[in-house]
């Protein structure tokens, strides 16, 4: 097995690696089922492929065990991880300690309620067979870590003239 | 309306992704997957050149098999070509594939960039946006040398479509954190902050994002950014729930963008202007009104969106800290939190108390909740729960209420989750010290903890009680009888033992008076125990028996007959043995009159004084954010010896290496040597061996010995310690532990004055250092020698800043080989943005021979590397002097010189130390007085330094006064160190 670098939030594989630490971020975006199996990873720090395959099983670990009398929140190496439980899916966002819980617990649901009509009650299926379709949504909502657009109606206007595009 | 069906578009992929899904086992995916990558491989490697579609089909299924986690070595140019598709889906896909892989083959980026280019350029803002996120996604340097002065046009342009302006600010966002360097200031920053104005609410949240992220380094540049942050807040808070339409979210209006703004201004100090900070006041506290309103949706989605805000505007009142009303009035929000039925609010609102607890104007406020908070230490169900309540606990504890909160901390211990128990001993063992006012509560709290939860009181506590019961005579008896009564329980904790076996050791005599606790039970007692512990606890119990010899005679022949038995003389551990024969050596031959001086007179064993590891406040770092103790001048047990002064410890207490060393002074044998008396000669010569050569013995294991040897950090205390040191020095057995022990030595002190070194070195590695500054840069060269014949495999140094963005380190991975003998290089340029107190962090990692070597040093960059010398007159000295006369711009310590006072050792000292010195200024020339400028980016500090000696009574008194408090007390806490 590889060495997991615990320093891999801070530093890239790039020849030249900018140390100062850059708060307030999302630093990660995960879709997981129950049973581990990854639906959605996206990443906005550079991770290589090892150290992504250790976060997605240990965030998976965290999350799971908790049940609804539980927070939403999870401290996570030095960050935390702020998901929310849908039927089987967890969705999980990784951001730095002192953001702001609720806008992100919030962000997901808005995110999975763009989701939903975009793909008229999305399950599991949808989010698999149409996995490079999430990642438009994704990007239609977050880019580089920070919240890009909050109204779904823009949103879901955008990615059905996207659909109509050849 | 169905948006889109199952996989409409690309019926063979569809197809494979179900053909996967039906797979039954591993081997049946791979052979699948095996069986698709052979038919893609033939498809592109096939004379017939595929249309568009089938080769986005393609490039989607080895996506898809990408990340299923298998590699995948072609198709990139597959991909590469889709960018130059006309049509979306195509160009979608192609961007799609590469920003996923980028990863692995940052190859593919170079082949990119014309694509990229073109798009940019294209002015379809589809095809704009999705070369911008592409830029985003990928976020490496390269992407920032590309594009980075590309980016900035495209957001500020007239004709920019306001998604592509969305896009092309965050994207800008995105380079700046990889590569601010790249990205040119310009123009354009102006334009920016104006985004705030925008009436595309879309464009106003992604520019937020920029704009807080670029104030952070430029904070002037952008201040205009607070009045129109201020100004659109109000907009939206004043706004009614249905007026912003699209923004609104559950009945919230704009609440993400509400939030990103609140946390904008907390970027700079309350607004100067009275009229911006008059309508930022009434939007907080419209903010805390809309709290108490009645909710406009049942729906959990509605209160989150408006506690964001809340919560948000609550961390932008404490950030300002200056409007006691609505601290108090947050305060009372939060109390109300606190037993709110949903978990979530119950946990931010013990968050976000503990940061009003450290506010004068909402610390009594917060104290009301004290029971709520207990209650919920008990109570709560999520573990994290109760972690925050014993952080608040922690964050409101002061004289009123320690005794309380220590004594529901000591009981929820007794319960408490494995994973919290170090920290809540670490907040007791912290709380029980700051806030003590008797000292048997303090002592009685201690042993409780070892009782409770002696597994999880690391060393340092137990260390530091036993430090405080020697500096104070009034608790010395106490604690000898509390501890012989805690022993007295048929099991007790190691830790118990270890700080019996001390504290009787020195104060056993305070109750040998009763005969219940004379010197013969007092013995048994602790011999009853011996058995059952460690090496460590053993060694230390023998010394304990040593002393015994020494304090009560008539032990003596007990004693001798148990270090005389078999399980001690001939112990199979080497430490245990030697410790046995020489103990027993030295009871027999040496008179009393040598015991005494070994021991001190009068049963004061050990000299008061501090002797701690630093390991405490790291431990405490580490341990929670909450541990930062609470507010309030030091510790009441040892004035100026507090935890905040451990940090400090064993650097500034070092005894100067020309005077006798402790280990010859408590033998008395450096001043006697037992030659000409009665010792067996093997003994004898061991003894004088060790201490006229304790110096050489190790200096092939450490550098610089006796800095190394005399602040050590986790010292052992007690007075056989730097004598068992001495004496083991000379048995080769003993090298190798004490090479464990020295390593990593504290760096810090030896830098101060100097530039160039060796910063670190064991049996494997040697570290050193060479480093030059400039003004507010420097370039610092570090050269790793392996000295073993090994090869070191993945060996990666890493370089943080352990708190804010005071220093702006940038430096290149090396090479993850180093050949055994060889020498590798590593160099770091480090600019200073602010005046800082830590020292950045160099962690080393590195596998060598199979086990992994981890070691973590302090750099040696410290603020004074940024001094700039400056020359002045006389009068021009004074002058400025009197101008810094301010009480906190001045900073003085008055101590103990440790060195020999030599006055030209000083002048090079403090010319090392980067100042300027200045002859005849001065009325008394055995003075030294110093100008100079700390160098920062973001400021210039200017610095005045005065140095008396007074020779007669061995004392420095030092004098430092800058315009920044922090600057003062820093500086002049690292010069005293040097003398």
């Amino acid at each position: 097995m590889r060495m997991i670098s615990q320093h891999c939030f801070l530093v890239s594989k790039t020849p030249n690696i900018c140390l100062l630490q850059w708060t307030n971020q999302i630093r990660f975006i995960l879709i997981q089922n129950r049973a581990g199996k990854t639906r959605l990873a996206k990443w906005y720090m550079q991770f290589d492929d090892d150290e992504k395959q250790k976060l997605i099983e240990e965030v998976h670990a965290v999350v799971t065990v908790r049940d609804a009398k539980h927070t939403n929140f999870v401290e996570f190496r030095n960050f935390k991880i702020i998901y929310r439980r849908y039927a089987g899916l967890y969705f999980c966002i990784c951001v730095d300690v002192n953001d702001n819980n609720l806008a992100y617990l919030e962000a997901i649901h808005n995110f999975v309620e763009v989701l939903n009509e975009y793909f008229h009650n999305v399950c599991e299926l949808d989010l698999v067979f149409n996995f490079y379709k999430v990642y438009t949504v994704v990007d239609e909502m977050f880019l580089a870590g920070e919240i890009r657009e909050t109204s779904q109606t823009k949103v879901l206007k955008q990615l059905l003239m996207l659909q109509s595009l050849e | 309306m169905p948006a889109v069906s199952k996989g409409d578009g690309m019926r063979g992929l569809a197809v494979f992704i179900s053909d996967i899904r039906n797979c039954k086992s591993k081997e049946a995916e791979i052979k699948r997957i095996n069986k698709e990558l052979a038919n893609i491989r033939s498809k592109f490697k096939g004379d017939k050149a595929l249309d568009g579609y089938s080769k986005k089909k393609y490039v989607c299924k080895l996506l898809f098999i990408f990340l299923l986690g298998h590699d995948i070595d072609f198709g990139h140019m597959e991909a590469v070509n889709l960018l130059s598709s006309n049509k979306y889906t195509e160009k979608q896909i192609g961007y799609l594939f590469i920003s996923v892989l980028v990863n692995s083959n940052s190859e593919l980026i170079r082949l990119i960039n014309n694509a990229i280019k073109n798009d940019l350029a294209s002015r379809n803002p589809t095809f704009m946006c999705l070369a911008l996120h592409c830029i985003a996604n990928v976020g490496s340097r390269e992407m920032a040398e590309a594009f980075a002065s590309e980016v900035p046009r495209v957001l500020v342009a007239g004709d920019t479509m306001d998604s592509v302006k969305q896009s092309a600010a965050l994207c800008l966002l995105r380079l700046y954190k990889t590569s601010p360097d790249l990205v040119p200031m310009g123009e354009w920053t102006s334009r920016v902050v104006h985004l705030l104005n925008d009436q595309h609410m879309g464009v106003v949240t992604a520019a937020v994002s920029l704009i807080t992220c670029l104030c952070k380094k430029n904070p002037d540049d952008f201040k205009t950014c607070v009045s129109l942050a201020v100004s659109r807040l109000s907009r939206i808070v004043s706004s009614a729930s249905t007026d912003l339409q699209d923004y609104t979210y559950y009945f919230v209006p704009a609440p993400w963008l509400s939030v990103k703004l609140l946390r904008l201004l907390q970027c700079y100090p309350p607004p100067e202007d009275a009229a911006v900070k008059g309508r930022l006041v009434e939007c907080l506290e419209t903010i805390l009104n809309k709290a108490q309103e009645p909710p406009k949706s049942k729906k959990v989605q509605h209160s989150n969106a408006k506690n964001a805000i809340l919560f948000e505007a609550i961390s932008l009142i404490i950030h300002y800290d200056s409007e006691p009303n609505l601290l108090v009035r947050a305060c009372n929000q939060l109390g109300q939190f606190l037993q709110h039925r949903e978990t979530n609010l119950r946990y931010l609102a013990l968050e976000s108390m503990c940061t009003l607890a450290s506010s004068e104007f909402s610390h009594e406020a917060v104290k009301t909740h004290i029971e709520t908070v207990i209650n919920a230490l008990k109570t709560e169900r999520d573990v994290s729960v109760r972690q925050r309540a014993a952080d608040l606990l922690y964050a409101m504890c002061d004289r009123t209420n320690a005794k309380q909160i220590v004594s529901e901390m000591l009981s929820y211990l007794e319960t408490a989750d494995y994973s919290i128990r170090e920290e809540i001993v670490l907040k007791v063992a912290i709380l029980a010290e700051k806030y003590a006012v008797d000292y048997s509560w303090y002592v009685d709290t201690i042993l409780n903890l070892i009782r409770i939860a002696g597994d999880y009181v690391s060393e340092e506590v137990w260390y530091r009680v036993i430090q405080i019961v020697i500096n104070r005579d009034d608790v010395q008896g106490y604690a000898a009888k509390t501890v012989f009564e805690a022993l007295q329980a048929p099991a007790c904790h190691e830790n118990m033992v270890k700080v019996g076996g001390y504290i009787l050791g020195e104060f056993g005599n305070l109750i040998a008076g009763d005969p219940r606790s004379s010197p013969l039970v007092q013995f048994n007692l602790l011999h009853s125990k011996f058995h059952l512990c460690s090496v460590a606890t053993r060694a230390l119990l023998l010394s304990t028996y040593i002393k015994f010899i020494n304090l009560f005679p008539e032990t003596k022949g007990t004693i001798q007959e148990v270090l005389r038995s078999d399980s001690q003389i001939r112990n199979a551990d080497v430490e245990l043995q030697q410790r046995a024969v020489e103990y027993l050596k030295l009871s027999s031959i040496a008179s009393t009159d040598v015991l005494v001086r070994a021991g001190g007179t009068g049963g004061r064993r050990l000299p008061p004084g501090p002797r701690a590891g630093t390991g405490w406040l790291r431990g405490a770092g580490n341990g929670a954010r909450g541990l930062s103790p609470p507010g309030g001048a030091g510790s009441h047990l040892a004035p100026g010896r507090g935890l905040a002064g451990w940090a400090g410890w064993g650097m500034g207490h070092r005894p100067d290496p020309s005077t006798p060393s402790p280990s010859a002074d408590l033998l008395g044998l450096r001043a006697a040597p037992p030659a000409g008396s009665a010792a067996p000669t093997t003994a004898g010569n061991l003894l004088v061996d060790v201490f006229s050569d304790n110096t050489s013995a190790t200096s092939g294991l450490a550098p610089s010995t006796e800095d190394n040897f005399l602040s050590l950090p986790v010292m052992q205390p007690g007075s056989c310690q730097p004598q068992m040191l001495g004496l083991y020095i000379g048995s080769e057995g003993h090298r190798q532990g004490l090479a464990h022990l020295f390593s990593p030595p504290p760096p810090r002190g030896r830098f101060v004055c100097k530039n160039n070194g060796v910063l670190f070195e064991n049996q494997l590695l040697q570290i050193g250092v060479k480093s030059e500054f400039r003004q507010n840069l420097g370039r610092m060269y570090l050269f790793y020698g392996n000295k073993t014949s090994v090869q070191f495999q993945s060996f990666t140094p890493i370089v943080t800043y352990p708190a804010g963005a005071q220093l702006n380190i940038q430096t290149k991975a090396v090479e993850p080989l180093v050949e055994g003998g060889a020498q590798v290089q590593q160099v770091l340029n480090i600019e200073c943005l602010s005046d800082f107190t830590l020292a950045p962090l160099l962690n080393i990692k590195f596998r060598y021979g199979g086990t992994l070597q981890n070691i973590t040093l302090k750099l040696p960059v410290t603020l004074n590397k940024f001094f700039q010398a400056t020359e002045m007159l006389s009068q021009d000295f004074f002058q400025r002097w009197k101008q810094l006369s301010q009480p906190q711009q001045e900073a003085q310590k008055i101590f103990k010189a440790n060195h020999p006072m030599d006055s030209e050792v000083t002048k090079a000292k403090l010319l090392g130390f980067g100042c300027a010195l200045l002859d005849k200024v001065d009325p008394n020339p055995d003075n030294y007085v110093g100008a100079g400028i700390i160098q920062t980016k973001s400021l210039q500090v200017g610095c005045l330094l005065r140095l008396e000696p007074n020779a007669q009574a061995q004392m420095y008194r030092l004098t430092l006064r800058t315009s920044r408090e922090p600057v003062s007390r820093h500086l002049c806490g690292l010069l005293a160190e040097q003398f």
